[in-house]
């Protein structure tokens, strides 16, 4: 299914000027000039209009409740804009705000995901890569066997196989740190990576690999010197879907950290949802905002190459 | 890497690199996949309480799960969100599709818009819903200040339509990228098709419906997968918004399981529901791959 995905896409980043017009009945040839008002026009913007306005709204309550002190927020409404901005939630938010005792603010939270999203990503990109090139070029008999194990594997309810892990983990002493965690993300970070990496590697002439082969290089030569140059783009794609996707993973960091090594979202929600204390709404807002920063950051600047990604990821989930 | 001895090398060590760089993958494939699954399976026929231990009850822990109101509100609260989120998100992503493949101007913006939630993680996703919902500041109470003081909208707080404001969150964050799917779908259709339809005097909408929706299946299909595999994982959604409340309503299967694997400390219950969820999409997937890879054998 990740390939069909994967063909669909690319269509989709180019812009089709052949494509669909689904309006007009009959036009005797050439485009027919349309007046910029005509009700069909009105129709199809507003809809999208109003659906965007749907969208963006959250976004947008969660801004302007940020930047509002307390009081207004107590009587004021949640659409409206600050009238006094104050930037005080946002530095509350990231250097006071309280999770049971510690009181150091999301910023403990941001730096463990920071710890634990860098090595994940270059761990598991590492791994996936290589082993994706070793399925591409070097098949050996009963490679297929474990990699259509690993691509179903991917469909298994992660609940299935928290337990088991853990006891891995204790195992070999990782259960509750930092790299214990990184090793989960790499785990499941595999399936799709690996598809990624092998279906893009296959997709790359044969007659390079032919040629160094014949050149006297060997597995890693080719790898390092030939495959890894030319595959910068679906490198690009890889690091954009891990860095979202463990940077939002929320079910991994509960289970396999504790309160000292949880990442940014596990602090996030202990902060929002906590029992005791007066509810600080602005604060609250603010960390969630500081929290989606970074993937709406990568989002907006990595555009197109961000679809494919997540494309390929939501299989993942 | 050549063998490191003459004569014939052994089959063994033949392409060892790609071995030794497949190692992880078989681990992964092995141990945790197939391993864990195995595992987590065995012991769900124990009585595990704090610790795994195997004393065999048969099907007991299954019994008591299915006599626990709990998973019982778990597996109904699933089953209103999977079905609304299947048939809404197919319904609107199609729709904002089609009107996105009229030759539209500012066609990336909207795109932009629509997806920029899918980047946002859960938890995000979660609260922010949670603040709007809210009904001593949000929706509810901006609509009360305009003067209808009746107004109630407090899906979070009231127990028989929590699953729906969970609902409205989970296709705020997930709709745009099935938007994406769709359009992918549609801008694969050949243009000739449109114009052939024209040419016959078919109506739009008629050649939305039985000619290019019956052409986009393979686009419908992965689209179904994505939104399935989503669905059952639903967790950290339900742990922002309501914490599975008010009491247990808004409680899913994934949460069940945590609850009871971590905070319980009743594993045996939880690998009961584990294996539940685990039985749930193997009924989905395998008919599914059947269909899809049965005859062909596409890869792998």
């Amino acid at each position: 299914m990740v390939e069909q995905v994967f063909r669909a896409v690319p269509d989709m980043a180019a812009v089709a000027p052949a494509a669909s017009s689904a309006g007009g009945l009959v036009g005797p040839s050439g485009p027919r000039p349309r007046r910029t008002f005509s009700r069909r026009n009105i129709f199809i913007y507003g809809t999208l209009f109003v659906v965007a306005i749907y969208y963006l709204l959250p976004l947008y309550v969660m801004v302007v409740t940020s930047l509002k002190g307390m009081p207004e927020i107590r009587f004021g409404n949640i659409f409206s804009p600050p009238v006094e901005i104050t930037f005080e939630p946002w530095v509350k938010a990231w250097s006071t705000a309280c999770t049971g005792l510690n009181c150091d603010g999301l910023s403990r939270g941001f730096w463990n995901s920071v710890r634990i999203t860098v090595p994940s990503v270059f761990l598991s990109i590492a791994i996936a890569s290589v082993n994706g090139y070793a399925l591409a070029n070097w098949r050996f008999k009963g490679a297929e066997v474990f990699f259509t194990v690993l691509v179903v594997g991917a469909f298994i309810p992660y609940q299935v196989m928290l337990y088991p892990i853990v006891i891995v983990l204790r195992e070999i002493g990782l259960y509750g740190s930092l790299w214990g965690l990184v090793l989960v993300h790499t785990i499941f970070g595999m399936p799709i990576l690996t598809l990624l990496f092998r279906n893009y590697f296959a997709s790359l002439p044969e007659e390079l690999f032919k040629a160094a082969r014949v050149d006297g290089a060997g597995f890693w030569t080719i790898y390092l010197r030939i495959m890894l140059p030319m595959s910068l783009p679906i490198f690009v794609v890889a690091i954009i879907l891990q860095v979202t996707g463990i940077w939002n993973d929320f079910l991994f960091g509960v289970v396999y950290t504790k309160p000292d090594t949880y990442p940014m979202t596990v602090q996030l929600n202990n902060i929002v949802n906590a029992v005791q204390g007066v509810k600080e709404y602005n604060v609250n807002m603010a960390a969630t905002l500081l929290t989606g920063l970074v993937p709406l950051v990568i989002y907006f600047v990595s555009g197109k190459l961000f679809v494919r990604g997540i494309a390929a990821g939501a299989v993942k989930g | 890497m050549t063998p490191m001895y003459q004569g014939r090398p052994s089959r063994l060590f033949r392409n060892l690199n790609a071995k030794i760089a497949s190692i992880p993958m078989i681990l992964t494939a092995l141990v945790i996949f197939v391993g864990g699954t195995a595992w987590t399976v065995f012991y769900s026929f124990t009585n595990s309480k704090l610790l795994p231990r195997a004393s065999f009850v048969g099907l007991e822990q299954y019994e008591r799960l299915w006599a626990t109101p709990r998973w019982l509100t778990a597996v109904e609260n699933i089953a209103i969100y999977g079905v609304c989120t299947l048939v809404f998100s197919l319904v609107i992503g199609f729709l904002l599709a089609a009107l996105m493949d009229q030759k539209i101007r500012f066609e990336n913006t909207f795109r932009t818009i629509f997806l920029y939630p899918f980047a946002l993680s859960f938890i995000v996703t979660g609260l922010a819903w949670q603040w709007i919902l809210n009904p001593n500041f949000g929706i509810q109470q901006v609509v009360r200040n305009l003067g209808w003081t009746s107004f109630t909208f407090d899906p979070l707080y009231d127990a028989d339509i929590v699953i729906y404001g969970i609902l409205i969150a989970g296709l705020w964050q997930g709709t745009g990228l099935i938007m994406c799917l769709m359009l992918a779908g549609l801008r694969g259709i050949d243009a000739d098709i449109w114009k052939a339809a024209r040419v016959d005097g078919i109506p739009t909408w008629k050649t939305y419906v039985f000619i290019v929706i019956p052409m986009m299946r393979p686009v419908l299909v992965t689209t179904l997968v994505i939104i399935a595999s989503g669905i059952v994982k639903v967790y950290d959604l339900v742990v922002a918004q309501t914490s599975g409340g008010p009491g247990i309503a808004s409680e899913v299967p994934a949460k069940y399981v945590y609850n009871y694997m971590f905070l319980a400390q009743n594993l045996g219950q939880g690998f009961a529901a584990s294996t539940m969820m685990l039985l749930s999409v193997v009924i989905v997937v395998v008919p599914w791959a059947y269909l899809e890879f049965g005859g062909k054998r596409r890869h792998g």
